[in-house]
């Protein structure tokens, strides 16, 4: 298996000509069901994967330009939603899940979260205005202390997006077995296992076809948000060490993307800022990455079907919250897409919140702007930690302090 | 012939203790089943029933509680799902009790029959990108 078929320089070459072979992580599953994998190893050069989903770990960085006169901004909002400004003088962050400033969160519960920083950030990818207020305290050589003003993307020095965690490689069924209807960043989940929600794309979902960042790593260009990112790191929270199937699945949430790339490429239909009743305002990002198939086994991994990808079925009334670690059992994504799953013996209708028929557009779209030649591939500089590297995610150690000392 | 259809009924304050909808099912002869009914603060009173029974005996039981002040309007506008605004996630579909909404295969999109809607809300709170409308 460990024979190299291509390199990254004979797969571009093959892209620049219009020659190369690209199908999408769905369609190489019936390819190989039909040749085998060592057949269609020989004729692919490169499949793509996607995925499109609620993923509140997103934000973007700006820079406004300098005002005259100069000012250093200690305090910001973008449409009435809050920018983090502890960054030089005319330098911003919004996060996706930071809500608008006069929100009634959850006062009235469960809150509509009617607009926040992901909204934002879709609003001025859409090429919207955007109302940009700005406070400074005022310095010697930045000493201007109010800015009222629009901004609009086209005006910005720069604007990137930096996600610090995408694409969760695998991810939890979401149930309620309490009486009450739960409002959660899964969704709303109906008392006494009334319905279940999952998220992810599964068979379609990129580091679920490359389990062991094989080919995936830091420096490699992806689709994202409807234009071009790199992978910038591992993503927060990322967990390469869990149990894993015999196929090398993981069987829990595990590795993640920390991305980035400029929002002046991308498109609003990719990047759609969301509210979750009763729990808060996020974005749901598109994302697709190329897979060089350069060598067997990469193949062999890239035609995962969604029956081989198990996910843990949790409780969010108590096991989630609090933490126990207690999994009701598992469901395959074959199960999950067929809309119904068995949990202690009932059947509970399954829902996806991530979308499965825009998880399917970005690999086509990647598929085609690989095709057409736009859209070369990059040979990671790092890669992410695996398996082995015994990174690993981990709660909290948390110290008492009294009296304003530090515990012991 | 036998058809049925789904109307809201609004009652203005003064004819919300009035026994009116049951003489549907009295002088007109017709079945009705309650979807869903509330009074609101002011109290108004509000009431979403399908009606079974022949079509022109519909006409004239709706004709009747309008005669008698009640607002009638056709329940097919209720519950809208605004398809720009869609974003296919299915968050909506586990919650919805009628399968009104559901994932149409193979193509994954997430389809909304609104003859099968049955006006409960959920998808209103499940939708994160507010795709559906409750236009009550
Ligand atoms: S209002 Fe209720 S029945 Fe109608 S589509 Fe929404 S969830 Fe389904
Ligand atoms: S929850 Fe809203 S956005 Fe998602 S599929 Fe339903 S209507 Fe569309």
């Amino acid at each position: 298996m460990g024979e190299k078929l291509r390199t990254y320089e004979e797969i571009n070459e093959k892209i620049r000509q219009g020659k190369a072979v690209v199908v999408t992580a769905e369609e190489v599953i019936d390819l190989v069901e039909e040749k085998g994998v060592e057949k269609v190893a020989q004729e692919v050069d490169v499949v793509t994967t996607g995925t499109f989903g609620v993923m509140c770990s997103s934000g973007a960085f700006f820079n406004i330009g300098h005002t005259k006169p100069r000012m250093k901004v200690s305090e910001a909002y973008l449409n009435g939603v809050m920018a983090y400004s502890g960054l030089a003088a005319v330098d911003f962050y919004i996060g996706a899940a930071q809500v608008a400033q006069d929100d009634p969160l959850n006062k009235i519960h469960p809150g509509e979260f009617k607009y926040g920083g992901g909204h934002v950030i879709q609003d001025l990818v859409a090429g919207k205005d955007v109302l940009l207020e700005a406070y400074g305290y005022g310095t010697d050589c930045y000493p201007r202390r109010k800015l009222v003003t629009w901004i609009n993307l086209a005006d910005l020095n720069e604007a990137y997006l930096f996600n610090p965690r995408n694409a969760y490689q695998n991810y939890n069924v979401a149930v309620n077995l309490s009486s009450k209807t739960l409002y959660t960043y899964m969704g709303v989940l109906l008392p006494k296992l009334g319905n279940a929600n999952y998220s992810s794309a599964g068979q379609l979902s990129p580091l679920l076809n490359d389990p062991f960042y094989r080919v995936i790593g830091v420096g490699t260009r992806i689709f994202l948000g409807g234009g071009v990112g790199y992978v910038a790191w591992q993503g927060t929270q990322h967990n390469p060490g869990v149990e894993r199937n015999e196929r090398g699945i993981p069987k829990d949430g595990a590795g993640t993307l920390a991305v980035i790339g400029d929002l002046k490429g991308m498109n609003a239909n990719w990047l759609w800022g969301v509210s979750m009743r009763g729990y808060g305002c996020s974005m749901a990002v598109g994302l697709g990455v190329p897979i060089p198939i350069l060598d067997e086994e990469t193949l062999y991994y890239c035609a995962v079907k969604d029956e081989d990808i198990l996910a843990p079925v949790i409780d969010y009334s108590d096991a989630y919250p609090n933490g126990t670690g207690e999994i009701l059992g598992y469901a395959s994504y074959a199960q999950l897409r067929q809309g119904k799953i068995k949990i202690e013996g009932k059947e509970v209708p399954a829902a996806s919140l991530s979308s499965y028929s825009r998880a399917r557009e970005i690999a086509l779209t990647l598929k085609d702007w690989i095709q057409k030649g736009d859209f070369t591939l990059t040979q990671p500089v790092l890669p992410l930690p695996g398996k082995d590297a015994g990174a690993r995610f981990h709660n909290l150690p948390e110290r008492p302090v009294n009296n304003g000392r530090v515990g012991r | 012939m036998n058809s049925s259809q789904k109307v809201v009924l609004r009652f203005p304050p003064e004819l919300v203790e009035r026994p009116l909808v049951c003489e549907l099912a009295l002088q007109f002869g017709l079945h009705f089943n309650i979807m869903r009914a509330s009074i609101s603060p002011h109290r108004e009173g509000l009431m979403v029933i399908e009606i079974i029974g022949e079509k022109k005996k519909q006409e004239e039981g709706l004709q009747f509680l309008e005669e008698n002040g009640l607002e009638v309007e056709s329940l097919s506008q209720d519950i809208k799902m605004v398809e720009e605004r869609c974003i296919h996630c299915g968050s909506c579909v586990g919650v919805c009790p009628t399968e009104a909404l559901y994932v149409e295969k193979p193509s994954y999109l997430v389809k909304y029959d609104e003859t099968q809607c049955i006006a409960c809300e959920m998808c209103v709170l499940a939708c994160p990108t507010h795709a559906m409308e409750a236009l009550l």
